[in-house]
């Protein structure tokens, strides 16, 4: 047995939360107020995820960036890979917002879009 | 000279907001302007998300909420938009004198003037940090416009001295572009930056943050070499032998936003102790009959969300009064902040016959949990609110029904009930 201690981030509450593991799997959490947090507690220890934001280059904007988002929450562990492979992407303009830049990130399911037009 | 029903000084997303609520008031001449090169504000450069939950009911990135914003003016030809386009003055008679590179110096007659020049940041000099004047020393801000729109880094090793939410993004941002950052340093005893900020910026990139801690000196020549950091006492007092140092090549402030008023003070409009912003009734007018003012130049926000909520009031009202609709006040109310409210916006009420629906915005001086936030005018309450939680980085807003509203006379506070 093994227990994490984090903040809730559903709410300004930010309740200090306690999680018990066992051999890495979720078995209980205390200090939370509500079902949200414990929801929270069990994806943030077994498998937290993230949006990511970032730029990427783009040729012939108005700004030598463009920036963009993950269209939905990617694994924590792979975001350090998907910010070096977007490193190396360059588009060109004009893009319009909600343009896929890159469909399917390292295979993860998640497309990359636009945030902007340029 | 050319006459506007609302001229709005300000292309971001309180004056974008306005112009949006002017013309569905009914406005037919409606000019913002802006100086960046592009209307947005600072929105553009913020490409975190975040943004947009309690306006548009939807997750934004700080462009994403932009762009939502430029929609709502443009192809309309009641409003006209210049950018790069520089304010000189505005004059109590709202004239406004402007000068851009396609039409040189000019000046426009309003029947009414919105201000939404919004805030800028603190600098060094504001904090008076001891030490040598090496480069590197950034705004946070200005750091953020370099790496999200110039494609420049500061540095590689960074110090951030500020732990509000502007500090915490920039930590993920350096961090995601491959710099190493240090430290963050808080002379507060608690952070001032959203909690999911610090999970997502901070820990999650085991970035330490010193609450309680102060940098002495910056030091480096030609270049920043490192920083001095001391713990505090309680009243944020460096105590002496708790000195150390921290190696870095950049230090970023984020140590607050003072709103932009030298266009307003040039006008005569009058500044509010606390809030730094022009003191603005219900409906955002200031002093100055016709002028009002939204956004960030009144008080500083922490959501873009309430500017928007808080511009489309400004808009409303501006271009009623422009068709000569607005409702005459009869009663002249002020609101004071006591027992714990640091400040509340608006700070007078000029309230019609039948009274008018009023939303307070508010902040409180310090954290606490379950308390009451309440409407008093004389001992009579008018509205209460039971808030679970307080922190002075989050606004609080209070709406007063137009029928509690005619029972004001002269004052009303608004505090937090004693425990």
């Amino acid at each position: 047995m093994e227990t994490k201690v984090m903040n809730c981030i559903m709410c300004p509450m930010g309740c200090e939360m306690t999680v018990t593991l066992e051999n890495g799997k979720f078995v209980s959490v205390t200090g939370n107020t509500c079902p949200r947090g414990a929801k929270y507690a069990e994806t943030e220890v077994t498998d937290p995820r993230r949006m990511l934001t970032t730029t990427v280059r783009i040729q012939g904007g108005l700004l030598p960036l463009l920036p963009v988002v993950s269209a939905d929450v990617l694994p924590k562990g792979k975001i350090a890979d998907c910010v070096a492979y977007l490193r190396n992407v360059t588009v060109q303009a004009p893009v319009k917002a909600g343009d896929v830049i890159v469909p399917d990130i390292l295979g993860l399911g998640v497309n990359i879009v636009a945030s902007r037009d340029m | 000279m050319e006459l506007y029903d609302v001229i709005i000084i300000g292309g971001g997303p309180g004056g974008l907001s306005a112009a949006h609520a002017a013309y569905e008031n009914g406005a037919k001449k409606i000019l913002v302007l802006e100086r960046d090169r592009e209307l947005g504000g600072i929105l553009q450069q913020c490409i975190h998300n975040g943004f947009g939950l309690h306006h548009f009911k939807e997750e934004l990135t700080g462009p994403g909420y932009a762009g939502r914003c430029i929609d709502l003016v443009k192809d309309k030809p009641e409003i006209e938009t210049l950018t790069d386009t520089m304010v000189l003055s505005v004059t109590k008679d709202k004239q406004v004198t402007a000068v851009n590179p396609g039409k040189g110096l000019f000046t426009v007659q309003g029947k009414t003037v919105i201000l939404t020049m919004g805030c800028r940041e603190r600098t060094r000099g504001a904090i008076r940090t001891a030490g040598e004047r090496p480069a590197g020393v950034f705004t946070a801000g200005a750091a953020q416009r370099m790496v999200n729109m110039e494609g420049y880094l500061p540095g590689k090793k960074i110090v951030i001295l500020g732990s509000g939410d502007i500090g915490l993004i920039m930590a993920r941002r350096m961090s995601l572009e491959g710099c190493k950052v240090q430290a963050v340093c808080e002379i507060c005893p608690y952070s001032n930056g959203l909690t999911r900020n610090m999970v997502q910026c901070l820990y999650d990139f085991d970035i330490p943050l010193y609450l309680s801690h102060t940098i002495l000196k910056i030091k480096g020549k030609d270049r920043v070499e490192g920083v001095t950091v001391a713990k505090v006492d309680e009243r944020m007092r460096p105590i002496p032998g708790t000195e150390f140092e921290i190696e870095c090549d950049t230090l970023l402030l984020s140590v607050g936003l003072i709103p932009e008023n030298e266009l307003s003070m040039a006008a005569g409009v009058e500044i509010a102790p606390f809030t730094n912003g022009p003191r603005v009734d219900q409906r955002r007018q200031t002093n100055l009959s016709g002028i009002y003012a939204t956004g960030n130049v009144v008080h500083v926000h922490d959501l873009v969300d309430f500017v928007s909520d808080e511009a489309e009031i400004a808009g409303k009202f501006a271009a009623l009064e422009a068709q000569g609709k607005l409702a005459a006040a009869v009663n002249t109310v002020e609101v004071s902040p006591i027992n714990g409210v640091r400040t509340c916006v608006p700070q007078v009420l000029h309230l019609p016959e039948g009274g008018e629906p009023v939303r307070l915005f508010m902040r409180v001086g310090a954290p606490d949990r379950k308390v009451t936030l309440e409407v008093k005018c004389g001992e009579e309450v008018l509205v209460k609110k039971l808030l679970p939680v307080v922190k002075p980085s989050e606004m609080i807003t209070l709406d007063i029904p137009a029928a509690k509203t005619k029972l004001m006379q002269k004052t009303i506070t608004v505090g937090l009930q004693p425990k």
